[in-house]
C-alpha cells in the first residue's frame, strides 16, 4: 500500500514500530532494576534514561561506574557503544537531510536502533515518499517505543529494591547483550569482529582503568573492516 | 556506591555525546557522502564492543568473585546458540535465563 498522506505515514510507522515494544519494555525494566541495585535513586535513574535514551550505552556506563572505572573511560566506552548511532545518522541523511533543522534535531534525539531499522527499511521500499511523509513515518515509529523506554525504566526503578539476590540479576546484562548481538552477526566479517573483540577482551582483562574494553573494541572494528575488504576482494577475484 | 559527581558527569556527558553522534550527519553533514573506510569501521562497533564488554563477565563473573561458574558459562553459550538459530532477541534472552536458573537450581 502506497503512503499518500502525512497522517497515514505516521500510522504506518506506528504499526511498524509497535512490535519493538516487546524488546524495549523488558530492556528498560532491567535498566531501572540494575540502576537501583547500583545505588542510583529513582530521579537519577530516570534522568539517565531520558537524557541518554540509549540502552546498551546506559548499561555499559552503569557497569563501568559500578566497577569504579575512571570517568573518562566510562564516557569513552559508552560513547563507543553508541558510535553506531553516527552510522544511523549518516544513513538517514540522504532521506531526511532536507527537513527543517528542528525536526532533524528531534529525529536525532529519537534515533535508536528500532526507529532507525524501521525507517530505513521503509524509505528504501518506497523511494517516492516526500520528506514530510518520511518525518511523519519516523515520528510514528518512535511513538510506541520511546515513551515506553521512560515508563518501563520507572517501573524497574520502583520495583528494583525488592528483587532478592537469589535471582542472579548480575547475569541479566550479559545474557541481554549476547542476545542483542547474536542476530547482528549477519556476515563472516561481523563474526570475525566479534570473535577478535572477545579474545582481545579476555587477553586485556588485566589492563587497568578498563582500557581493555576500548582496545578490544578497536581491535574488533579493525578486524571486521579488514575482513570485509579481504572477503570482497576474494569474491571479486572469483568472478 | 557510585559517586554523585561521577554519575552526573556521565549522565550529562553521555547525553551530550550521544546526541552529537546522532546529529553529526543528519544535522551537519547534509547530503555529502561519508568516506567508505569510516562507514566500514562504524559497521562493526556494536558487534565488537558489546561482546568485549560481557566476555570477561561470562568467564570470570563478579558474583562468584571471579571463579569460573558453570551455570553462567552455559547460560551464555545457550543464549548465543539460540540467538544464532532463531535470530530472535527475545527467544535468546528467555533461553539463556531458563538455562541459568535451571543449572543454578540443579548445581546449587
Amino acid at each position: 500500500m502506497a503512503i499518500t498522506t502525512i497522517k497515514s505515514a505516521y500510522w504506518k510507522g506506528f504499526r511498524d514500530g509497535a512490535p519493538f515494544l516487546l524488546v524495549v519494555g523488558p530492556f528498560a525494566l532491567l535498566f531501572g532494576v540494575l540502576a537501583i541495585e547500583a545505588g542510583l535513586n529513582v530521579f537519577e535513574t530516570m534522568a539517565f534514561s531520558i537524557v541518554v535514551i540509549a540502552g546498551a550505552a546506559q548499561f555499559t556506563a552503569l557497569q563501568l561506574m559500578d566497577e569504579n572505572a575512571p570517568t573518562v573511560i566510562v564516557l569513552a566506552s559508552a560513547l563507543a557503544v553508541n558510535l553506531r548511532m553516527a552510522m544511523y545518522s549518516a544513513s538517514l541523511t540522504p532521506y531526511i537531510g532536507a527537513a527543517p533543522l528542528w525536526q532533524r534535531a528531534l529525529a536525532a534525539y529519537f534515533t535508536v536502533d528500532q526507529s532507525y531499522a524501521c525507517s530505513v527499511a521503509q524509505y528504501e521500499k518506497e523511494p517516492d515518499m516526500t520528506v514530510p511523509e518520511r518525518m511523519a513515518y519516523f515520528a510514528g515509529a518512535v511513538s510506541p517505543v520511546c515513551p515506553m523506554w521512560y515508563v518501563f525504566t520507572l517501573v524497574g526503578a520502583l520495583i528494583g529494591a525488592q528483587i532478592p539476590d537469589g535471582w542472579a540479576l548480575d547475569f541479566a546484562l550479559p545474557i541481554t547483550f549476547l542476545a542483542l548481538v547474536t542476530p547482528m552477526l549477519r556476515t563472516p566479517a561481523h563474526v570475525i569482529a566479534a570473535l577478535v573483540a572477545i579474545v582481545a577482551s579476555l587477553v586485556t582483562a588485566g589492563v587497568p582503568y578498563s582500557l581493555g574494553l576500548i582496545l578490544s573494541g578497536v581491535a574488533g572494528m579493525v578486524a571486521g573492516a579488514q575482513a570485509e575488504v579481504w572477503l570482497e576482494a576474494r569474491k571479486g577475484g572469483q568472478q | 556506591m557510585i559517586d554523585p559527581v561521577t554519575l552526573w558527569t556521565v549522565i550529562i556527558g553521555l547525553g551530550v555525546g550521544s546526541f552529537a553522534l546522532r546529529f553529526a550527519f543528519t544535522g551537519l553533514v547534509g547530503n555529502r557522502p561519508m568516506p567508505a573506510w569510516l562507514l566500514r569501521h562504524l559497521r562493526y562497533t556494536a558487534v565488537a564492543i558489546l561482546p568485549a564488554l560481557v566476555a570477561p563477565q561470562v568467564v570470570w563473573p563478579g558474583a562468584t568473585d571471579g571463579q569460573m561458574d558453570a551455570p553462567r558459562l552455559m547460560a551464555a553459550l545457550a543464549t548465543v546458540a539460540i540467538g544464532l538459530a532463531t535470530k530472535n532477541v527475545f527467544a535468546a534472552i528467555i533461553g539463556g535465563a531458563v538455562t541459568l536458573y535451571a543449572l543454578l537450581y540443579l548445581l546449587g
